[in-house]
């Protein structure tokens, strides 16, 4: 390496030594950052003052009080219920719908690449944009798909505006968008695995079950992990596609974290609870996020090496 | 494959046909719909045979939409000129300040240079309203409320950890000792960045600013809680179209059309670098 050569001066003039050099490279890209590290430690104070935009000259520190409330808020534990009903149904379906679909596509084929590559499509469409498409097509009036539940003999299936559907149908846009991801990180992973162990088994005559269960599911479980944690992270945050479609209604039932706070700072313009909701939030992403990087860190060395 | 029987290729034959039909048809019929007037929208049973009118788009595009109670202003087109600044200035600054340090990080193992890079990373997984409500707060005072320089500094969120894991990735597969030979040969640091580095990692670079440029587009709830409706780009902008408009179906269905052409377009033409770069480096496409 490079590190005991000192560096010769530039012909057009200054000179940074070799050590500040790094530092230098990624010192703006900190500095932009940082910024935003000076909200997220008020949001941890604000989270801790009895603060209401409505009443300015009533706030002052409450300590646990926000948190504390919560124990006996119904509001909140539905909020929790919700957030966790979403992403753990979203990522379930995702995932077996995902790898299915990675399974049907596995073959290089020009017809498979051309599906996959269409598959993409739902993925690259703004989540928020999504949700206005399923919202003309579950239209009461005109949609395409009121119409065919009326067909199957659902009449006036209400859809995302009826408390009983209404979980139902963002999740079926947060299918729609977000199956695709997983299907492709899944697709990339079968492709990637060695092919001796499944040439083997061809030749013993080991029954296809057995080779699924035991070869590629085993060896796949890297990507699966990846891809499911991935969603997770940023399915229990889903904000864009349920307030585009019912703004967390009908009434509170799809009130998930996001939504909450953002309507309680809003609508409600209770500061203080609603920079509650986001640190709780904040910590369960946390806790995820670092099994999502320990186990990412471990495939991104393995895809490096095979590069 | 050869023990592929009969049955189970009309069965993966069938099962394919309902996942496209799945995933494909929300596009299919809102792109039709796009062409259709009012009448031919609300007409029951729905019917794909109908005769195509540019009216939508006309009505989009000269900001008028007449109504049967008078003529409407639509900033429609605003919001998309909102869309297309906001993300390529959002981008071109994330890849200035992010490629620099992408190649600090994958040639310097400088003191603490990890724990930089992950806490850079897990931008990408906090709640993005934890700091955007405070955040509303401290643009108030800083006077960015409502500014296109207070986006796109937000926007740097989504754009800088994207382009620096993937750009840094692709530093780290050039070779050391390629760059080595041409400092050795008498070229300056900077000189070896331009010359070498920055030519071999150029395609990881435009893959990494074309997904940054998706994500900005795609992006919602910074500019629903930061920016105001001159500001606003189609994601925010539809949704506020399809308050005040009401009823006119035809003009929301081709407002989403126009919105998600680019993303959609950009995605097909980089699409051998999708995988790469949605797992930020982590699965080889």
């Amino acid at each position: 390496m490079a590190s005991t050569a000192t560096l010769r001066k530039p012909a057009s003039g200054f000179r940074i030594s070799r050590k500040m050099l790094p530092y230098v490279l990624s010192l703006p890209a900190l500095l932009v950052c940082i910024g935003i590290l000076i909200p997220f430690i008020t949001a941890v104070i604000y989270s801790f003052q009895r603060y209401r935009l409505s009443q300015p000259w009533a706030r002052q520190f409450n300590w646990g009080e926000n948190y504390l409330n919560f124990f006996t808020d119904p509001a909140f534990w539905n909020t929790l219920k919700v957030s966790l009903l979403y992403a753990g149904i979203t990522v379930t379906l995702e995932l077996l719908l995902g790898l299915g679909i990675a399974l049907l596509l596995q073959r290089r084929s020009t017809v498979n690449n051309f599906i996959s590559i269409m598959l993409l499509l739902p993925l690259m469409i703004a989540p928020a944009l999504a949700a206005l498409m399923w919202k003309l097509m579950t239209n009461p009036s005109f949609g395409i798909l009121s119409y065919l539940a009326s067909l199957i003999g659902l009449h006036d299936f209400r859809w995302a505006s009826s408390p009983s559907t209404a979980l139902l149908t963002v999740v079926l846009v947060d299918i729609w968008v977000y199956t695709p991801f997983i299907m492709i990180l899944l697709l990339a992973g079968l492709r990637s695995l060695p092919t001796q162990p499944f040439e083997a088994a061809a030749l013993d005559g080991v029954p296809r079950t057995f080779v699924f269960f035991r070869i590629t599911l085993p060896m796949l479980t890297p990507y699966i992990l990846t891809a499911t944690l991935f969603r997770l992270l940023d399915s229990i945050q889903q904000f864009d596609i349920i307030y585009a479609m019912t703004q967390g209604g009908p009434g509170n039932t799809l009130t998930v974290f996001q939504v909450e706070a953002y309507l309680n700072f809003f609508q409600s313009t209770n500061v203080g609870r609603s920079a509650a909701l986001m640190v709780i939030l904040w910590a369960i992403t946390y806790f995820l996020s670092n099994i999502f990087i320990k186990n990412w860190l471990r495939l991104r060395e393995r895809a490096r090496g095979e590069a | 494959m050869e023990t592929t029987s009969t049955l189970e290729k009309t069965l993966r034959l069938i099962a394919l046909t309902l996942v496209v039909i799945f995933f494909m048809f929300p596009i299919f019929w809102i792109f039709l719909m796009s062409f259709q007037t009012n009448e031919t929208i609300l007409a029951i049973p729905p019917s794909i045979i109908f005769t195509p009118t540019l009216s939508n788009y006309a009505a989009l595009i000269t900001g008028k939409l007449t109504t049967a109670a008078g003529t409407l202003d639509i900033a429609f087109m605003r919001n998309l000129g909102n869309s297309i600044f906001l993300s390529v200035t959002s981008v071109a600054l994330a890849l200035v300040l992010g490629v620099p340090a992408a190649y600090a990080f994958a040639r310097h193992k400088f003191k603490g240079s990890e724990d930089i890079a992950f806490t850079l990373l897990s931008f990408r997984f906090a709640p993005p309203l934890l700091v955007l409500l405070p955040l509303t707060q401290y643009f108030q005072w800083l006077g960015l409320s409502d500014t296109y320089f207070g986006l796109i500094w937000v926007y740097q969120l989504i754009c800088l950890p994207l382009i620096l894991w993937i750009v840094r990735g692709y530093f780290e597969d050039i070779s050391a000792d390629v760059e080595y030979a041409y400092r050795i040969a008498g070229h300056s640091w900077f000189a070896t960045f331009r010359k070498i580095a920055l030519p071999l990692a150029g395609p990881g670079i435009a893959a990494a600013g074309l997904l940054a440029f998706i994500f900005a587009w795609n992006n919602f709830v910074f500019a629903l809680v930061l920016a105001s409706a001159d500001k606003q780009p189609v994601t925010v902008g539809a949704l506020a179209f399809v308050t005040s408009s009401g009823i006119q179906y035809g003009q929301i269905a081709s407002a989403i059309v126009l919105s998600v052409t680019p993303t959609l377009a950009l995605a097909l033409y980089a699409q051998r670098y999708l995988v790469e770069g949605l797992s930020l480096g982590a699965v080889k496409g």
